[in-house]
């Protein structure tokens, strides 16, 4: 195996179209926020409640978050694969990041559904 | 006009150091390879590479005031003073100016460059149409002067795993060509997270190529090709 030149792992291109894709949904969720809020700002508490408590506004929300994390993997891992050398660390670092998006994306789900 | 250059010599020196010159250009030294010349006129223990003087070749690469390039088609003119050279960066040092493209040339093998078709030869040449023809401008022009990938962050951490902008443009070359058999194996060969998908399009390549060529165009071509057949 040493200096062998290992080609052609066949995969890539999914992990490639995720983070587009995610970077578009946030890129359409971030604007569609911001004039929104230019619009029509919340005034206090009471109406950032109402706005982020109808159904549409959480499922986007979620959209968001879901995107925001798929992105982050993409790009956690490559910075993994380009600094952190050692496989067996390497791994570990995968698995580390991977449960922390996991537990992001639980948090998310709550903080979007509290009553 | 003053110019700083990149001294090593592993044999000798513990550290490379910057080494200062000031040359008197005559009225026909137009390019920064003329400079050289006269540098190593009035001190020939620096080494550099040089050939064919007019950018065909590529042999005088080498990284001039921060940005990649050829020395023979560098204008002194646009040069601001002083002038600092280092070797490529990214590829080991032989000496001075020199560098090791040992590297450069695997990944470059890597790619098998060449045509890969099974038919019988024909008489004649393998003919192709004029618009396919067409296909394979700006990718065949390529001298592999490693002025691009030797700019790729991505290059400098895994030269071993990552083919590099030059490779991935002679890659293209091959996939694009008409009369190449082997499109569906090339693409699975560079279906890869490191070969091809270290590839940030942060456009270095096409910045320095002293060619005017666009490998972050042919590397995002391939890019669409293997979406094309995944979805």
């Amino acid at each position: 195996m040493v200096g062998r030149l290992v080609v052609g792992a066949h995969y890539g291109v999914r992990d490639w179209l995720v983070q587009r894709g995610s970077a578009v949904i946030m890129a359409i969720y971030t604007v569609i926020l911001v004039g929104w809020m230019l619009i029509a700002p919340p005034a206090d508490y009471a109406a950032w409640k109402t706005l982020f408590g109808t159904g549409w506004m959480r499922v986007a929300t979620l959209f968001f978050f879901v995107s925001l994390l798929l992105h982050a993997w993409v790009g956690m891992r490559d910075i993994v694969m380009d600094y952190v050398k050692p496989t067996w660390l390497r791994l570990c670092a995968h698995v580390f990041i991977i449960l922390v998006l996991i537990a992001y994306a639980g948090w998310s789900v709550q903080i979007l559904w509290r009553t | 006009m003053l110019f700083r250059v990149y001294r090593y010599d592993p044999d000798k020196d513990a550290q490379p150091r910057m080494q200062e010159y000031n040359v008197q250009i005559e009225h026909t030294d137009r390019m920064l390879l003329d400079a050289l010349v006269r540098i190593k006129e009035m001190d020939d223990s620096l080494s550099l590479r040089r050939s064919c003087r007019e950018g065909v070749c590529g042999s005088d690469a080498m990284n001039i005031n921060g940005k990649n390039g050829l020395a023979c088609i560098t204008k002194l003119v646009d040069l601001k003073e002083p002038v600092e050279l280092r070797p490529l960066p990214g590829l080991p040092v032989i000496r001075d100016l020199i560098v090791d493209m040992t590297q450069f040339f695997k990944q470059y093998n890597s790619v098998k460059p060449y045509l890969i078709n099974d038919d019988p030869a024909p008489e004649t040449e393998r003919l192709q149409s004029p618009k396919d023809r067409e296909e394979l401008d700006g990718l065949y022009e390529c001298i592999l002067c490693a002025c691009c990938s030797t700019a790729c962050p991505s290059f400098w951490w895994n030269p071993d795993k990552y083919v590099g902008p030059a490779g991935l443009l002679q890659a293209y070359r091959f996939i694009a060509d008409s009369r190449d058999q082997a499109t569906a194996a090339r693409l699975d060969d560079l279906e890869d997270p490191y070969r091809l998908f270290r590839c940030h399009t942060i456009m270095n390549c096409t910045d320095v190529c002293p060619k005017g060529l666009n490998p972050a165009l042919a590397i995002g071509k391939i890019k669409t090709m293997m979406v094309k057949r995944s979805v």
